[in-house]
């Protein structure tokens, strides 16, 4: 695979959660979880999506494996030079598009069905697939096991005789199974002690080297994706508000709210004497997003302008790989991240 | 948000103790065996001071923070050891908390009133059936010789000390009707409502984004400054330990394996734990491969039969096996429960 290839190409992705009342169920309004997205993934690469929470970011991912059906746009895969629109696979056929995209859930304890053993768990997509004999299936599974750091002879133990850890590597293990070339991390170690989230940081990050696999990674934290990605997305209320290299984003962010994400960064050093520069106030509700720029009730820089017209996603002409989504891209003098002077 | 200057070094004598917890072991006897959730542990907390307790899962921080506020569930859990001692303000004679009946007038008195606790997670501490209004108003009323419309009057200012918009409204709504961010400061207002002198904080920003995060620990150390209170810092994140703590102790399956100032805990760090909690964290801008810690915490029912952390332990000796290592003393503020400073002074065993 080369690594200029855009292996998914997102485009123009909305999805519109319903809000209904009354006793007919009428339709009253829209949650605009996801409004106008798009964005492309490179072979090989990990692609870091980072914001809030309720901003859209694992209705995105969710989107883009078709566990939530977008409400327009198109989801394009790269498969032997061309691209099928995933957005538009009929529901009997998804399971084709399974072999291709994986997901890697959150929360190990729910994902995993607590009544099957690892082993079954494991092997039930190969199952579903009608790939393999029983016993070339558990082959498969041990061999899988072993490639996520599990001792194989465990594997008819059920999930809960596990640690969260290792939970999350039988999760990992699960997605590997079908051989994807894309995997949608959704928070995979937003609840794993800090000890263990390292270990499961740095699986990922060998199993890329040894496959290939491009990532979608979906967290919060602000370290852990600056660790992992190669480029960072960064979202705010159902919208991509800037997109640039991992080391560009955090050393030179051009829109307000990555400014306002990395100064509230705690820098963890007793000796630091960095005054926070925050923002106040809330989320909006995602049902009724502001006017014009949906930042501008908090951003410190919003002018008139800002509160009528909405801004575009644009990639800025002197920094190749850079997109902004802000009026006044590259004529705020904005701060990034300030590395804490080591003693 | 740490203001420049605050890094002065605070003097602390020996009148300004406000708690003193002393080998005290809380343990859950259960059918299939005793989880020592916290043994054998003692710190101080002196007044107005910050001290931080960081830890993985099941380390027996809140546990810890349960048993200063005497609410352990009885049974299974149980106090078995030792004593907390609480200094309060009339006499200078302390209280032990441990030796008190769980709903004793005097246990309740100190509750609520003198110590203060906040949680982790706001939206199950707080009552969904009762409104914001009346969940504040209560421990005033009960703590407080304050009639209904004074009670209400101090509700709306502390609202309003907590940074919440348009307080009197506020008063009147139910909890699912906040924002996370704004539950948390409810939370807040309700704990400090009585003044306290040492609030508990059990990982209060774990459930916040980081915009609000950033806000409630500005808020706090606004709040510390202003009440002079001591706060008990809880969390599991060490880059937030690092801003608002002067001291740390660093927990490990229900022990505590090293207390120290702050710059040494991220400097001059001493227990091979504390090393590798440090080193497993990613930094931003530095693209190292992280090293974690092997393996995973043991389980609280089984631990090994020398240092509980020997197993995971990249230094371990053959000592450690056998022996559970005491506390040495590395310097007079910096102690580590580990073998590798054996040539160092024992921490003494109170009684």
């Amino acid at each position: 695979m080369n690594e200029n290839i855009k292996i998914l190409k997102v485009t123009g992705l909305k999805k519109y959660f319903p809000i209904k009342k009354g006793v007919f169920r009428k339709t009253v309004g829209y949650t605009k979880a996801v409004d106008d997205v798009s964005f492309f993934a490179r072979g090989e690469e990990t692609l870091g999506l980072v914001g809030e929470s309720g901003c859209g970011k694992s209705t995105t991912g969710r989107c883009i494996i078709r566990l939530l059906d977008p409400t327009a746009g198109k989801i394009e895969l790269e498969k032997n030079g061309d691209y099928i629109d995933i957005a538009r696979i009929e529901k009997n056929k998804l399971k084709n598009l399974r072999k291709d995209i994986q997901i890697v859930f959150q929360d190990p304890n729910s994902s995993l069905n607590s009544r099957m053993t690892v082993r079954d768990i494991v092997a039930d997509p190969l199952k579903a697939h009608k790939i393999g004999t029983h016993q070339q299936r558990t082959e498969k599974v041990k061999d899988l096991l072993e490639r996520v750091g599990l001792n194989s002879s465990q594997m008819d133990r059920y999930p809960h005789e596990f640690s969260g850890g290792q939970r999350q590597r039988v999760g990992v293990a699960r997605a590997l199974a079908l051989n994807p070339r894309f995997i949608i991390c959704d928070e995979p170690v937003s609840a794993l002690d800090v000890s263990v989230q390292a270990q499961v940081l740095n699986l990922f990050e060998d199993l890329q080297d040894e496959f290939g696999f491009t990532y979608l990674f979906i967290a919060h934290d602000l370290s852990v994706i600056e660790h992992i990605s190669d480029r960072i997305m960064v979202m705010y209320l159902g919208k991509i508000v800037e997109v640039a290299p991992s080391n560009e984003i955090y050393m030179n962010p051009q829109h307000p709210y990555t400014e306002a994400l990395l100064g509230s960064i705690p820098d963890g050093d007793p000796h630091s004497t960095k005054v926070r520069k925050t923002f106040s106030g809330d989320v909006p509700d995602p049902s009724d997003p502001p006017p014009g720029c949906n930042l501008h009730p908090r951003c410190p820089y919003s002018s008139d302008y800002c509160r009528k017209v909405e801004p575009e996603l644009k990639e800025l002409p002197d920094h190749k790989d850079h997109y902004v989504n802000c009026h006044s891209a590259e004529e705020l003098n904005l701060e990034g991240y300030q590395k804490s002077q080591q003693v | 948000m740490k203001k420049p200057g605050s890094t002065e070094k605070k003097i602390y004598t020996r009148k300004d103790r406000l708690l003193e917890v002393r080998n005290l072991s809380t343990h859950f006897l259960l059918d299939d065996g005793t989880v020592k959730a916290v043994d054998n542990i003692s710190f101080d907390l002196r007044k107005g001071e910050t001290l931080g307790v960081v830890g993985e899962s099941g380390c027996g921080k809140s546990v810890t923070s349960l048993s200063i506020m005497n609410l352990v569930p009885d049974p299974p859990g149980k106090i078995v050891g030792g004593n907390i001692f609480y200094y309060l303000d009339k006499n200078n004679s302390p209280v032990d908390i441990a030796a008190l009946k769980r709903y004793s007038a005097e246990m309740r008195s100190i509750r609520g009133d003198e110590i203060a606790m906040i949680f982790q997670e706001p939206m199950s501490s707080l009552n969904p059936v009762l409104t914001v209004g009346n969940q504040i108003i209560e421990p005033i009323k009960l703590h407080q010789d304050k009639n209904n419309k004074q009670a209400r009057k101090q509700a709306v200012e502390m609202l309003n000390l907590v940074g919440i918009g348009s307080p009197t409204q506020r008063l009147s709504e139910y909890p699912h009707q906040l924002s996370g961010g704004l539950r948390q400061r409810v939370m807040i207002a309700m704990a400090l409502s009585c003044n306290p002198n040492l609030l508990i904080a059990d990982e209060p920003t774990t459930a916040l984004d980081v915009t609000i995060e950033a806000q409630i620990l500005e808020l706090m150390q606004e709040l510390q400054d202003e009440f002079k209170m001591s706060i008990l810092f809880i969390t599991h994140d060490l880059e937030v330990i690092g801003e608002m703590c002067e001291r740390v102790m660093v927990m490990y399956t229900g022990t505590v394996v090293e207390k120290a100032e702050i710059e040494d805990i991220f400097y001059n760090n001493k227990h091979p734990y504390t090393r590798g909690l440090l080193k497993s964290i990613p930094k931003i801008g530095e693209h190292r491969r992280l090293t974690p810690i092997e393996g995973s915490v043991p389980e609280l029912k089984n631990l090994p039969d020398g240092c509980n952390f020997e197993p995971r332990c990249p230094e371990s000796m053959d000592i450690c096996v056998n022996q559970e290592p005491p506390t040495f003393i590395i310097s007079k503020n910096q102690k580590a429960k580990c073998w590798l400073y054996r040539n160092n002074d024992r921490e003494e065993e109170l009684s």
